[in-house]
């Protein structure tokens, strides 16, 4: 066990899969000398050489595409989209080739892609660096869609991405490339399993990439006022860990779902949508959702008052609970 | 005739830069003024050259001086025109090698006929003739050897078959009962692309891969004029010449995207287009199936080298529509159908084959009584193709069944079952 950041730990992952397998590659702007805007690739291509930390032309629809012919080839390339917003480009490559090749072949082909995505908002960036896609890709069959949350998450999550034989949509919180924990980096996740980080009584708190670190801040702020919340980090958003969920709500009752991408057609729709097949008569309150409005990603400048925060994480959960709320206060 | 066009322009559509060399086999060939970019083509790395590595272009001096006027090495009659860059990639042909070039045609022509008609008769969804490319499909494949891999679009049904897939593997798709007709890995050609021009970077990915494993296999990357205004094709022929992948860009401009002329899509050859990214291109006559044979084999030869990619813009004409449920009527005329019709590729070999005297009429017996029996072939085996069980919607998502799926297949199978008359068995 060693103190990292993700960062680290990402750069570790990756370092490890490219010693270990000839075929893994990374692809991206900026990854090579650069060491990517992140510094996520820092030093490989320097260990590796170009042919295999490839400095990518700025077209993300020919990274995309152009993995998909090395995948047709047997390689298993991790391409970097420099940030969120810079996936559009890419979208019928990856919806409309990496999602399906497997399918449209009967499974001959396989297209083991991890797409790596810094995401999400909280850095004070300028327009299209702070966006959510997810839900784009989780509604899409055919890919794997999966969020790390911290950096012993991130490494062992990334290793498990790149063993995969699916693509792998990899979503990663680019406010948390900076927080530091113990890892082993020896561990592989479970991508198709949530987490259960924090057991609780009253309400089941489920968040995701850059809201599993507020949502353990809530649950901590809660317990001053007597809430024992269980928090859920989901980790998988496609395939769903429903059954986590569920066995989770079964016992507390109370929903709240949070993320900072907008509410409406999103992950949150999915997991109560999911809830309420699953464990109806087990709710003893209507789920809440605490997620980004449905705007337009706003200027930095209003991001605090958009991004979900432990003020409106636990407001949702006093109306899960029946407590006095800021609905009520109006 | 439509004279919509591209902002700006007064062209007509069918410009003669659009159009293959002129039909007179008197007229000598022009000597093909270089393009004012052919300078800058010399090499595939030229705007930063280096000097360690041997320019590769003196072997084919003339390689970027052809992009305005089509190269053609038989005339519309038939007659053998000399050709200084394609002649020294024709000495082996023979006449066996022209009838098993002519048979070839032939048959895939007999089971393009069938196709339409099967669709006619309600047995396929939809069929994209491929009427009036036989030449510039069977030139290409046949000038190639199997270990490389095709990257094609969904019209490449000569290809196909010079790759040894069973006919109605390639029709499987259009009567909806598989996405996929056969085996990518087996006949070394990946399933045809539907998105116009995705599967270009495919090839150029493919390509790097091969390079990488010290590999000599070479990608192609057919698509159509259409393709040449995707941004997925400007960007493959970027990372194509940034990292010198050994892959054939092959353009069949077969003058129409639906409706659309070629010049709504370029208003110069389409051959010059390479030229700014720094490929090197040939603009070859498509209805002329020795010179696509001659000039594929020029560029694989060169893209075998380690020179980098090459592209190649086969000249031709889509003699059929667009689709079975596509009417040409609405956008061109008899009058350039027929002078199309004339330039046929199949009639322009059989021509040819009469001028060397070859036993033709009975080659053209081969040949019909090939197709009939192909097509006969074909018909049987399209009634027979299984349609799959409901379950197998869900096999292939991923690499392994995920429970929400699981779910969902069982969801499915109990309302079959539940919907089955009553007695019959589950």
């Amino acid at each position: 066990m060693t103190t990292m950041t993700m960062a680290a730990a990402l750069n570790a992952a990756l370092a490890d899969a490219l010693a270990a397998d000839e075929d893994v590659l990374l692809i991206g702007e900026d990854i090579g000398t650069l060491g990517g805007v992140f510094r996520i690739t820092d030093g490989l291509q320097d260990r590796f050489g170009a042919e295999r930390v490839i400095d990518a032309p700025l077209a993300e629809s020919g990274i995309v595409g152009t993995s998909v012919g090395m995948a047709y080839a047997g390689r298993r390339p991790v391409c970097e989209i420099q940030f969120d917003g810079f996936v559009f480009p890419a979208f019928d490559q990856l919806v409309a080739q990496v999602a399906r090749l497997h399918y449209r072949t009967g499974g001959r082909v396989r297209m083991p892609l991890v797409i790596r995505i810094p995401f999400g908002g909280g850095i004070g960036a300028v327009e299209h660096h702070s966006e959510s896609p997810e839900a784009f890709f989780a509604h899409t069959p055919g890919l794997r869609v999966v969020t790390v949350a911290d950096p012993q998450d991130a490494c062992s999550t990334m290793r498990a991405a790149i063993a995969c034989d699916d693509p792998v949509i990899l979503l990663e919180p680019k406010r948390r490339y900076w927080g530091k924990g113990e890892v082993d980096t020896s561990l592989t996740a479970d991508l198709d399993s949530a987490r259960v980080l924090r057991r609780g009584r009253d309400a089941t708190l489920v968040a995701y990439g850059p809201l599993v670190v507020t949502a353990l801040e809530a649950a901590a702020a809660a317990e001053d006022d007597g809430i024992d919340l269980e928090v859920i980090d989901l980790r998988s958003l496609a395939p769903l860990d429903r059954d986590t969920v569920a066995a989770s709500v079964r016992r507390t009752g109370r929903l709240v779902v949070a993320h900072e991408a907008s509410g409406t057609v999103s992950l949150s729709s999915e997991v109560i949508t999911c809830v309420i097949e699953d464990c109806f008569e087990h709710l003893e309150a209507a789920p809440e959702r605490v997620t980004g409005y449905d705007v337009p990603y706003p200027p930095a400048a209003l991001e605090d008052h958009h991004l979900p925060g432990i003020d409106r994480i636990l407001d949702a959960v006093d109306r899960t609970l029946g407590r006095r709320s800021s609905r009520e206060a109006a | 005739m439509s004279t919509t066009m591209s902002a700006g322009s007064t062209r007509s559509p069918r410009d003669e830069h659009h159009d293959p060399a002129p039909s007179d086999p008197a007229a000598p060939r022009g000597a093909a003024a270089p393009h004012p970019a052919a300078a800058r083509s010399a090499g595939p790395r030229s705007a930063a050259p280096d000097p360690a590595e041997p320019d590769p272009a003196p072997s084919h001096p003339d390689l970027a001086g052809a992009v305005d006027q089509p190269l053609q090495v038989l005339a519309v009659d038939g007659t053998r025109r000399p050709e200084a860059q394609l002649d020294p990639c024709l000495r082996d042909v023979d006449e066996a090698q022209l009838a098993a070039l002519f048979l070839d045609m032939s048959v895939i022509r007999a089971l393009d006929d069938e196709a339409v008609a099967l669709q006619r008769q309600g047995e396929l969804g939809l069929w994209p003739p491929l009427r009036g490319q036989e030449a510039a499909q069977i030139g290409l494949a046949r000038a190639l050897p199997e270990r490389d891999f095709f990257f094609t679009s969904y019209r490449e049904n000569g290809v196909a078959w010079c790759r040894g897939v069973e006919p109605a593997e390639m029709l499987s798709v259009w009567r909806g009962t598989t996405l996929s007709g056969w085996d990518p890995f087996a006949r070394r050609m990946a399933t045809p692309q539907v998105i116009i021009g995705a599967q270009t970077h495919h090839a150029v990915g493919y390509a790097m891969a091969m390079a990488a494993r010290g590999q000599e296999d070479i990608a192609i990357a057919c698509f159509g004029d259409g393709a040449m205004s995707q941004g997925d094709v400007s960007e493959a022929m970027v990372f194509a010449a940034s990292f010198r992948a050994p892959v054939l860009f092959f353009c069949q401009n077969n003058h129409y995207a639906i409706s659309e002329p070629v010049a709504l899509q370029s208003t110069v050859p389409l051959s010059h287009r390479p030229l700014g990214f720094g490929i090197p291109s040939l603009r070859v006559d498509g209805n002329d199936v020795l010179a696509v044979r001659a000039a594929t084999r020029l560029a694989a030869e060169r893209i075998r080298s380690g020179a980098g990619p090459m592209f190649l813009e086969a000249v031709t004409y889509r003699l059929g529509p667009h689709t079975t449920s596509d009417d040409p009527t609405r956008y061109r005329d008899e009058t350039e159908l027929e002078r199309w019709r004339e330039r046929d590729p199949i009639l322009r070999l059989d021509r040819h084959l009469e001028r060397l005297g070859a036993p033709v009429a009975q080659l053209r017996t081969e040949a019909d009584e090939r197709g009939r029996e192909a097509a006969d072939a074909l018909r049987d085996a399209v009634a027979a193709l299984p349609v799959p069980a409901p379950e197998a919607l869900f096999e292939h998502v991923l690499t392994s069944e995920h429970p929400g799926l699981a779910r969902q297949r069982e969801q499915l199978t109990a309302l079959e079952a539940s919907l089955a008359p009553a007695g019959s068995a589950s």
